[in-house]
């Protein structure tokens, strides 16, 4: 008994020190994943890092210099950023109202449950889906002529806004069940009390939900944004892959597996990755310029 | 322009009804408030009080019935056109504003300059005594801190109908008596007219001027605090009026105002508040409602015998429970302390004793 109490005297133990920095038995479960980060992904992106200088002129920074002077080559980041921005801030703008709709819905698991399915089709049965519906005899361009609105099939596919099209139908489930996820988490009290001070729809919307919702908007921004940089089927299926569709990731692969030079296709994703990431880090400063806490109106 | 911006002379709900899918939340209130007027709504939790607030707020469409300003229909109008203002029950402060910026939003919303706007926003600070908070997110503040914000929220527009739910539930006793003060003294100097959510009946009695109590979403008993506080007109008024103890009898005849009622064999008299069906026939059930501050040990003969089950200190004197012989328990006051399992026989006032006559 004493020794307990003399125990407590001294102060914490290891235990409710270690506890105290956020460490217990449960933190050991961490463990797994970070090996897996370590084997899966560190250790390929360290080798590819390396490997990326060490281009076949012996010189340092050859990749690099190569890429960046050749505008076949850097061109393609801006390509990928044409495609990429607009359509991920397209998809963006369009779920907003309609999670702010939908929020509302009782049968919300349905509606999920049908917007879970693109993504899990994937982008190439999109793209092909896309070549069927959208090609000279598919029914976009037949129901068009039908009603009399085009002579003559017009050519959606092979170019730039095929590849839009089929970045926002395989990206817009994605984005969109993020942004319900946000929106819904804002407490519903929250507009009431808004709209009792006085506040019409459009206010309330500036004022309480925008707000609270930036956050959560600019994270599902990067996330859209990272899987539509990354594009590749559908640049090639429903794109021109040799001109305005030529995107990063065809650069990578024809380095690779045309060139067969793995030392260039590494720089390549590696510029890659770092554009994404720029823009990320981009996204995720002016979040912090908003207010990030518990989106709810009472504590506890 | 909201209609609520403009004066009115009376609030009147009629028949307003509220449905839940097959539930009905407010079974066709119909009330009407003076302006001015201090309404407390008093009733046991899930009685529908917070209903009634939202359907007259607007944030709950009404199922039937209407609710009038004068002669002005409101229930057909969205929450920001009627300006009426509102304290939540869960307080809804905007967690990304500062308690300054949450107290000013009203008064942006509806363009207010902002010098005015600073003004009136540390008068309403100071009502709420949160002067030295003003700079804080509603996250960082307590519960208690939280509540006065949201009423200096409310209020700071000067709305001529508050709306209150529960604004104190979560302040500690002190607080609770300065705040209800200064919401006294705000409604009289604003001259605003207020509905305020309790279900404490001290709370309704010390601030209202009319008191409604619902139960099971009808209203069962309007009048002023003294008249629910002598003459509930219903067991359940009774019982939100502090009317702790219900005794079993049956009615053995009248003697003028005061029904005799036989309880385990003795004979005690009270006020017939509601008469049996049928009349106050011999023989018919009823049920006595009396407070313990009320039932005293009588000293003598009369009364109903008890057996005191425990006594406790209450300051002023002395508070008991006794069981009757067939267990029921009754609550008194005395003046001096009493032996655990002493005999005694508790009496009361004829006028003290309320009797009804259809309690279930
Ligand atoms: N959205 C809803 N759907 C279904 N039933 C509801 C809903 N809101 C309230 N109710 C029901 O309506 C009744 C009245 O609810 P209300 O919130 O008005 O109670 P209250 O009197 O404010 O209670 P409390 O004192 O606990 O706040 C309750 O029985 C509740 O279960
Ligand atoms: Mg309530």
């Amino acid at each position: 008994m004493s020794a307990v109490m003399e125990g407590r005297a001294d102060g914490p133990t290891l235990r409710q020190r270690l506890a105290a920095r956020g460490i217990d038995g449960a933190t050991l479960l961490v463990l797994p994943c970070v090996a897996l980060i370590l084997g899966l992904f560190i250790y390929p992106f360290l080798y590819g890092l390396m490997l990326s200088f060490e281009p076949k002129d012996g010189s340092l920074f050859g990749n690099y210099a190569r890429f960046f002077s050749e505008p076949f080559l850097y061109g393609t980041i801006f390509k990928t950023l044409r495609l990429a921005f607009p359509v991920t801030l397209l998809n963006l703008l369009i779920a907003i109202p309609i999670a702010f709709r939908v929020r509302l819905l009782r049968r919300q698991r349905l509606l999920t449950t049908l917007l879970v399915l693109p993504i899990t089709l994937g982008t190439v049965l999109v793209a092909e889906g896309m070549l069927f519906y959208f090609g000279p005899q598919g029914w976009f361009n037949r129901s068009l002529m039908a009603v009399g609105l085009l002579s003559t099939p017009v050519s959606v596919l092979n170019g730039y806004w095929g590849v839009f099209i089929s970045l926002v139908l395989t990206g817009f489930p994605f984005t969109f069940l993020l942004t319900l996820s946000y929106v819904s988490g804002i407490d519903p009290s929250l507009e009431n009390a808004a709209a009792t001070l006085g506040a019409g729809p459009a206010a309330r919307f500036r004022e309480v939900f925008l707000p609270l919702l930036v956050p959560g908007l600019a994270i599902t921004f990067c996330l859209s944004f990272v899987q539509a940089y990354s594009v590749l089927p559908s640049a090639v299926l429903v794109g021109d892959p040799a001109n305005v569709t030529r995107v990063i990731s065809i650069a990578a692969y024809q380095a690779a597996f045309e060139e067969y030079d793995y030392s260039m296709a590494s720089a390549i994703a590696m510029i890659m990755g770092a554009v994404q990431l720029l823009v990320v880090v981009a996204v995720l400063g002016c979040r912090s310029l908003f207010y990030r806490g518990p989106a709810a109106g009472a504590k506890g | 322009m909201t209609v609520g911006s403009t004066t009115f002379k009376q609030l009147h709900l009629q028949g307003v009804r509220r449905e839940f899918d097959a539930f009905t939340a407010l079974k066709g209130l119909d009330l009407t408030v003076e302006r001015g007027e201090f309404i407390a709504l008093l009733g046991p939790s899930g009685c529908g009080k917070t209903t009634a607030l939202n359907c007259i707020a607007g944030l709950l469409p009404v199922s039937g019935g209407r609710i009038m300003l004068d002669d002005r229909r409101v229930d057909v109008l969205r929450p920001e056109e009627r300006g009426f203002g509102m304290v939540f029950q869960n307080y809804a402060l905007f967690p990304h504003m500062t308690v300054r910026k949450n107290i000013g939003f009203g008064l942006r919303m509806r363009g207010v300059p902002k010098p005015e706007l600073e003004k009136r926003v540390d008068a309403a600070l100071a009502a709420v005594r949160l002067e030295s908070q003003a700079q804080k997110l509603p996250g960082q503040l307590s519960g208690g801190q939280q509540q006065r914000v949201a009423i200096a929220r409310a209020i700071v527009v000067e709305p001529p109908l508050v709306l209150m739910d529960e604004p104190l539930s979560n302040l500690d006793a002190k607080l609770r008596l300065e705040m209800r003060q200064e919401i006294r003294r705000i409604h009289q100097s604003l001259g605003s007219t207020t509905i305020y959510v309790t279900h404490d009946q001290e709370e309704a009695l010390s601030l209202a001027d009319r008191i409604v109590v619902l139960r099971d979403g009808a209203i069962r008993q309007v009048g002023t605090p003294a008249e629910l506080y002598a003459l509930p007109a219903h067991l359940d008024v009774a019982d939100f009026m502090g009317f702790r103890n219900r005794v079993d009898g049956e009615l053995v005849g009248m003697e003028g105002e005061n029904a005799l009622l036989d309880i385990e064999g003795t004979v005690i008299r009270g006020r017939m508040r509601t008469a049996p069906a049928g009349g106050a026939a011999a023989g018919k059930a009823a049920v006595a409602a009396i407070r313990p501050d009320d039932l005293e040990p009588t000293g003598t003969a009369d009364g109903i015998p008890v057996r005191v089950e425990a006594v406790e200190y209450r300051g002023r004197g002395f508070h008991g429970v006794g069981v009757t012989a067939s267990g029921t328990e009754l609550h008194f006051a005395s003046p001096h302390p009493l032996e655990r399992g002493a005999a005694i026989r508790l009496g009361a006032d004829a006028g003290r004793v309320l009797v009804f006559g259809d309690a279930r």
